[in-house]
């Protein structure tokens, strides 16, 4: 059974480091993994997904609507495009952090306010809390991303993949204890 | 090694394995990372070209030579590589030659979704289509046997989900074939009238050729599932198929698509009771295969517009829409991609909206396209590659010609583009003593495509420092007097004011350089790590002035203004534009 993770989120937020962690685990652990991911214009500060497919044999890199498994949502308003792609009875990870575009600044598009409360409604198997935070508290803002890839792995049940060492084998050697640091909070936090 | 690629670094691996010694590129998404992972192998030579006629060209000579060679672009950048193209197809090949374009349906960062296959066609050369990146690296390999036994040139056609999707590949090992020695030949390299004539008879063998290997080659292929649905597929159209499809249906699989392989597709359409031809964009297979009198159902229901989709397969094939299980009323606001925090053209656009209504804005291809965007607003065109200066050289003719002379032409031309194809256009803009003024947004690196070195970043593809060209000296040679060139920095709003005054009065061709470095490069990002600018809450009247400069990190916290400090580089543009000092600078 093929299993659909995406990730959404906006330009510079680091879901395709995400992406690639999970899926170097993903193919370590001799599953068939497809990853689309779109680079180029939209990375300017604009909305950019991944989308992560694995499992015996997989065609398509795409996600179709109503089949992701996982969504998990790296800026607090950016899971409401790509809702419609989450499956019955799927889990919505959730990062609260807001991050203003211009158009709101600027009063030409509107934030909506409510937001929590809307998705408390909708999704069943809702998570979410300030992933920005804690990666402040841990001393650095850039390792947000990894904070919530503990988070999805905790979800997924990848449990029988050693992820500390993917990590140390994926990021820079004076970081791979602050990435490990990032990545149990991740996982304990929800 | 099984290991996870894209499609672009598979392109880049399958070329190394085949043996290729010479590649050259232009930058253009989705097709960049091509070049960029290549340039990494050892024993190859790799390059970044001005433009893709040239990388089209350095890539021909080496294939003269006789060694393998390709050269990589995006699908508009073919329509600037052929002319060399075309008539390199009628000279065939010596080494290997294979063209890479990435053609983009949806258009993510393009300016139309023209489909590259038709070049095939045209030209009369080779065709392959790789579905996934395992065939990206193994279809390199049969092109460079292709190209050199059918003395042709392959096209070899990939889209933005082929380029940008990861997935499982095994690594071969490199062979290096045994080059081939250059003899001289007039009658093939030099394409004179009488020549050419004696070359195309050739070529329409070599097809005929090229016909019989596609009914016979492992490129395509046929796997036979429920005979109820037939399905002829490319590309990644053969992926969605297989996933909505499975085995219910069988499938005709091209993988090497011009000539088409026809005995194949004939026998196949026999065996289906139902056949369908699945293609993105435009009909390339359906219409060649409906002229053989053969019955399917293709663009009567899939579009030529955009991508697919699973879904959309799904939707037409099997009339099954997705299950939608949760929604909402509530909308995410409008984020659209924007210049960076620290971004230089933001101090250059700032000044020049001022003119919004008493100047025509010609644009052009690069980061700086993005001025068309609100707050800023001050772009009225863009067409393609280095069209800025050109067409504002007609527009202000057409001024003249008519005395309407509300809008002076003003272009808008980054360094990258410049080199490009701006040269030239500056050119024609002396020699026809044309009053436009044109703008150099010099970054000094190709900063959209993600920073690929340029003639003006003084390092080549491998990392070599070589000569900088220099820009106000090329604009000196191109007949710009030197009163006439401003280099100005963009941060400094005051002197950008100053030159775009100078540039607006004035009667003659006008050139203003706006120099500054991207903000994301990394070394700018180290040195200006600490540089910051911060709002005095005290002082701030929440007139959001500063808000009109579109910078991403000026947010808002109840009617206060507060810059985000991760994002802020301490460009001081909005610190400048405040009227009431509650922006200061902190930080060295």
């Amino acid at each position: 059974m093929t299993k659909n993770i995406l990730l959404v989120g906006v330009g510079g937020q680091g879901t395709i480091l995400t992406s690639k962690i999970m899926s170097k685990g993903l193919l370590d652990a001799g599953y068939d993994v497809k990853m689309a991911e779109i680079h180029g214009m939209s990375q300017r500060g604009g909305s950019v997904t991944t989308q992560i497919r694995y499992g015996n044999k997989v065609y398509s890199p795409v996600i179709e609507k109503g089949t992701a498994d996982i969504i998990v949502s790296f800026e607090r308003s950016e899971a409401l495009r790509w809702i419609e792609y989450l499956k019955k009875d799927g889990i919505l990870i959730l990062n609260e952090h807001q991050i203003q575009p211009f158009t709101v600044t600027l009063d030409l598009s509107e934030y909506p306010g409510n937001l929590i409360e809307e998705y408390k409604k909708m999704v069943v198997n809702f998570k979410s809390y300030d992933a920005f935070q804690i990666a402040k508290s841990i001393g650095n803002s850039k390792v947000m991303s990894i904070i919530l890839l503990g988070s999805l792995i905790k979800y997924t049940g990848l449990n029988d993949i050693d992820w500390k060492k993917v990590i140390e084998e994926s990021v820079p050697e004076n970081f791979i204890d602050l990435n490990i640091e990032a990545f149990t909070k991740g996982y304990e936090v929800i | 090694m099984k290991t996870l690629m894209t499609g672009n670094e598979a392109i880049a691996r399958g070329a190394y394995e085949a043996g290729v010694l010479v590649a050259s590129s232009y930058p253009g998404t989705p097709s960049t990372e091509i070049m960029e992972n290549f340039s990494k192998y050892e024993d190859i030579y790799a390059e970044w070209a001005p433009n893709e006629k040239v990388a089209a060209e350095v890539a021909i000579g080496a294939s003269i030579r006789g060694v393998r060679s390709f050269a990589s672009m995006k699908h508009v950048g073919v329509n600037v590589a052929a002319d060399s193209f075309m008539s390199y197809a009628y000279h065939g090949s010596n080494g290997g030659f294979v063209l890479i374009t990435a053609d983009e349906p949806n258009m993510f960062s393009s300016q139309n979704e023209q489909d590259n296959r038709l070049y095939a066609k045209h030209a009369k050369v080779a065709l392959i289509e790789p579905s996934n990146s395992q065939e990206c690296i193994d279809y390199m390999k049969y092109a460079y046997e292709i190209s050199e036994k059918y003395d042709t040139t392959v096209l070899f056609r990939v889209t933005t989900r082929i380029c940008h999707s990861k997935t499982v590949v095994e690594l071969g090992k490199r062979t290096v074939p045994e080059v081939k020695q250059f003899e001289k030949n007039p009658k093939k390299y030099i394409m004179v009238p009488a020549h050419s004539r004696g070359r195309h008879p050739q070529i329409e063998i070599n097809l005929e050729e090229l016909r019989k290997y596609s009914n016979n080659c492992p490129l395509n292929r046929v796997e036979m599932g429920d005979t109820s649905v037939g399905i002829i597929c490319n590309g990644i159209s053969y992926e969605y198929a297989k996933e909505v499809m499975g085995n219910k249906a069988s499938y005709l699989k091209i993988g090497f698509s011009n000539p088409l392989p026809d005995e194949m597709i004939k026998d196949f359409s026999k065996k289906v009771d139902k056949l369908y031809v699945i293609e993105e964009n435009e009909p390339f297979m359906e219409t060649q295969i409906k002229s053989w009198g053969i019955n399917c159902t293709g663009k009567e229901i899939f579009p030529i517009c955009g991508e697919f989709s699973p879904n959309l397969i799904r939707e037409k094939l099997l009339g099954i829409e997705p299950e939608i299980s949760y929604s909402t009323d509530l909308q995410a606001p409008s984020r659209p991609p924007v210049l960076c925090a620290g971004c230089p053209h933001r101090g250059l656009y700032q000044e020049l909206k001022r003119y919004k209504n008493k100047a025509f804005f010609s644009g052009d291809i690069g980061c700086y396209g993005l001025g068309y965007l609100q707050p800023l607003e001050a772009l009225d065109s863009i067409i393609c590659m280095g069209a800025s200066i050109t067409a504002a050289q007609g527009f202000q003719r057409g001024n003249e010609m008519t005395g309407d002379t509300k809008y002076k032409a003003f272009a808008l031309i980054g360094d990258s583009t410049f080199f490009h194809s701006g040269i030239t256009g500056l050119v024609n803009m002396t020699y026809n003593n044309t009053p436009v003024t044109t703008i150099i947004l010099d970054n000094s690196i190709t900063a959209m495509t993600g920073h690929q070195e340029n003639p003006s970043t003084g390092v080549t593809a491998s990392g070599e420092i070589t000569t900088k060209i220099d820009i106000e000296k090329l604009c000196l040679a191109c007949g710009i007097k030197d009163k006439n060139i401003v280099t100005i920095d963009p941060y400094d709003l005051l002197a950008t004011k100053n030159a775009l005054k100078m540039g607006y009065d004035s009667k003659e061709s006008f050139v203003i350089i706006a120099k500054r470095e991207c903000a994301l490069l990394k070394p700018i990002i180290k040195e200006r790590e600490k540089m910051k600018c911060e709002v005095d809450p005290e002082k701030c009247t929440f007139c959001k002035l500063c808000l009109r400069t579109g910078c991403p990190a000026l947010q808002i916290k109840g009617d206060k203004v507060f810059i985000d400090e991760s994002q802020c580089n301490g460009c001081t543009v909005c610190l400048q534009v405040c009227s009431f000092d509650a922006i200061e600078k902190v930080g060295e």
